[in-house]
């Protein structure tokens, strides 16, 4: 191998080694890329950022009715009971109208969680609009502790036409890590309470 | 290296491979390596395909089983196809281009001797508490986030084949683009070559993304990082996101190499020029530019926008055009030619047969509203499988026979070459064809059990496997007896082969084209 070509090569691998370095940084950026793409192009699906938003809304149609179902699940990790007090409520669009999750923390000492709602059909989520929410700041339950959590909610009258019900569903989290390693039993044991979420999903979605 | 030449010298015993620099020796190394991964990813196929010969839970528990169907994935992509591949580039394009050796030789050895410290951490994942991977190649949190540490070693694994092919496919662009002999504009290269410099690029582009995927996993799982635990306000949609943009271009890092294998054996013996070498370069760089772009495609049913489902859906079906391009040149390639079958052309013939069929059922996935129903049914499986066994290990298959004789100076049994190749043809359509039934049935992949109405096919299914694997002892015996001894093979060893490597002798010295040929 000549001089040159030994050189050469050398450029080729530097310039190759930073290619593989911004690809390596190009990956993180995906994540924040992602999020900046959707909010730009208002492909957003997920629930974050929009449940924050103070709904507006003046006109209440008293014509439709519109049924929303409420589910929610203590995550792997999280020892509380977390259900919701009333399963339906039947409201008229642009109403605002309050429901209540009772949670009982099972575990001998204060934990935190957090709550995180999703909505299904997919169309309504961008409707339906949470004014006073549990899942806004972190829970912390002493032991043995029960506590009512309010919400507060109004449905866009904006909402397709085609839908007639709408399920509201929280996964509450273990804040804490390392608490939450402590309290998730045998990986099978996560694997099948996983499987209920996955479950309780798919029946609630063919309700759109 | 050019004092190397005048002899053959080189050390013996363990230490000829542990510091080898040569070209060949370490493209020998990927391909033994290639070898051992493949017998124990074939092993772990048949235990999957053992518990789904019947209904019911019978021979594996079922976390044992998602351990198998996951390991089984990644060892025979990360393990199998890519190093063997490699190995073949190691071999090949130094001796095609005519370059003395690969560019950095000291680094090829080093990107060679990360792969058996991965590949045994991989496997010893299984002895972890709570065992070996089990969420599936893809490794999708939660499950990802969630598992024992197994998972830990398999994401440290991930990091370790990473940074070899990384550091492979860098040696390789050095080689093609500074190496290449006098006179060997691109444009003259083989297409194995060009084939290789364009995955190359794909690799640097899209392994980094995949490390930096798992990394984020490792930091959620031990760091307290949230990038896709939704608890901390992460999303696992995200991951899906980030890992396809790394797996859609993995697919064609898989199957381009096998392209430049078809386009190398089917002139050989079809005795005619390549049709349209200008257009199989484009394809491949258009192939190659389309796999970043798609990426969504595997992930239809995740919940996406409307004009998300549409764009990735137009984008995937635009693959097919160069696809096409490359499958009609190979056929106008043989048209009219002076066609012999020995049995590398039987594999790169039945490659593109077989492929072609995977890429119609690929075509068919996506369409979006259809892959609503085919979504993670059988009928994926059977897809992939025709694609990567179909194009990429058919082709694998029809290098060896085709270089072999380059390699070893010697022929091997051309007999018996050809039963291996039909019986591992028939066994590989009896294993696979019925699964695309199954999968159109509506039976779900990675689950041990099954409804009775899906038993039929999968004892079909079953028997093939077991058969196809069993018809590989024929190979190994092949290759054996070749290393052995048997007919030796003339400098250019087929009849209709052109190019550089079939310039110099057989078995090809431990040193070629030190001084650099010619090309007119």
């Amino acid at each position: 191998m000549t001089t040159d070509v030994r050189q050469a090569n050398r450029r080729t691998l530097r310039k190759l080694v930073l290619v593989v370095i911004g690809m390596f940084g190009f990956g993180y950026a995906l994540v924040p890329l992602y999020n900046v793409f959707c909010d730009l192009t208002g492909l957003r699906l997920t629930d974050q950022g929009r449940s924050t938003v103070a709904a507006v809304v003046d006109e209440v149609d008293k014509d439709r009715w519109v049924t929303v179902v409420f589910t929610g699940n203590a995550m792997s990790g999280l020892p509380w009971e977390f259900k919701p007090k009333q399963t339906s409520i039947r409201v008229h669009p642009g109403e605002a109208t309050d429901a209540i999750y009772v949670v009982r923390n099972l575990a001998a000492e204060p934990i935190a969680g957090q709550a995180v709602p999703s909505v299904t059909p997919l169309k309504a989520t961008s409707h339906f609009k949470k004014t006073e929410c549990f899942c806004f700041t972190r829970q912390e339950l002493q032991a043995g502790e029960v506590m009512e959590m309010p919400l507060r909610f109004v449905v866009d009258p904006d909402l397709p036409e085609d839908v007639t019900t709408v399920t509201l569903s929280y996964a509450f989290f273990n804040a804490d890590k390392v608490s939450s390693k402590k309290y998730a039993h045998s990986e099978s044991g996560a694997r099948r309470e996983q499987a209920a979420v996955y479950a309780s999903a798919v029946n609630a979605a063919p309700q759109g | 290296m050019s004092e190397a030449a005048h002899h053959e010298e080189h050390p013996t015993g363990i230490s000829r491979w542990l510091f080898t620099t040569n070209h060949k020796d370490i493209g020998t190394l990927y391909l033994w390596f290639a070898f051992i991964m493949a017998v124990i990813g074939g092993l772990m196929s048949l235990v999957i395909r053992s518990e789904l010969w019947a209904p019911g839970l019978q021979m594996v528990d079922p976390h044992f089983f998602n351990q198998m169907t996951t390991v089984h994935a990644l060892i025979m992509i990360f393990g199998f196809v890519m190093p063997a591949f490699v190995g073949l580039a190691n071999w090949q394009i130094p001796m095609m281009i005519g370059a003395p050796d690969m560019a950095l030789p000291r680094m090829n050895n080093w990107s060679f001797w990360i792969l058996p410290f991965a590949g045994s951490l991989l496997l010893l994942s299984f002895l972890a508490p709570g065992g070996g991977p089990s969420a599936g190649w893809t490794i999708y949190p939660p499950l990802s986030v969630q598992g024992g540490a197994g998972m830990d070693f398999t994401i440290l694994a991930i990091h370790m084949l990473g940074i070899s092919s990384i550091l492979g496919s860098i040696n390789i662009i050095a080689t093609i683009l500074n190496m290449r002999a006098p006179g060997m504009k691109l444009m003259k290269m083989p297409l194995f070559v060009w084939s290789w410099l364009i995955t190359a690029f794909l690799l640097i582009a899209a392994i980094p993304v995949l490390a930096g995927a798992v990394t984020m996993l490792l930091t959620d799982r031990h760091f307290g990082t949230h990038f896709f635990d939704a608890a901390g306000g992460g999303d696992p949609v995200m991951f899906q996101h980030v890992f396809w943009f790394f797996g859609h271009p993995e697919v064609y890092i898989l199957v381009l190499p096998a392209f430049g294998v078809f386009s190398q054996i089917i002139p050989t013996f079809a005795r005619k020029p390549l049709f349209g070498y200008t257009s199989m370069v484009f394809a491949t760089a258009t192939i190659a530019f389309l796999s970043f772009i798609v990426w969504a495609h595997h992930m239809y049913t995740v919940g996406m926008p409307l004009s998300g489902e549409l764009f990735f859906m137009y984008a995937t079906m635009l693959i097919a055009v160069p696809t096409g391009v490359k499958v009609f040149n190979w056929i106008s390639t043989m048209w009219r030619g002076a066609m012999t079958f020995e049995t590398p052309m039987l594999w790169a013939i039945a490659g593109v047969f077989t492929f072609t069929l995977g890429g119609l059922s690929g075509l068919m996935l996506s369409i979006t509203p259809a892959d609503f129903q085919y979504h993670d049914t059988y009928f994926v499986v059977a897809h992939f499988h025709y694609v990567i066994v179909g194009g990429s290990v058919f082709a694998l298959f029809g290098a060896v026979f085709y270089w072999l004789p380059k390699w070893t100076g010697n022929m091997y049994d051309e007999t018996l070459g050809k039963w291996h190749f039909w019986l591992t043809f028939i066994g590989f359509h009896v294993t696979f064809f019925p699964q695309h039934f199954l999968g159109l049935a509506g039976m779900p992949r990675r689950i041990p059990d099954y409804a009775l109405q899906f038993a039929e096919f999968n004892v079909i299914s079953s028997i093939g496997a077991f058969a196809t694997i069993a018809v590989q002892l024929i190979f190994f015996y092949l290759a054996f007896k070749a290393m052995r001894g048997g007919e030796k093979a003339t400098d250019q060893v087929w009849e209709g082969a052109e190019g550089l490597e079939w310039t110099v002798a057989s078995p090809a010295p431990y040193h070629t084209f030190a001084t650099p040929p010619q090309v007119r």
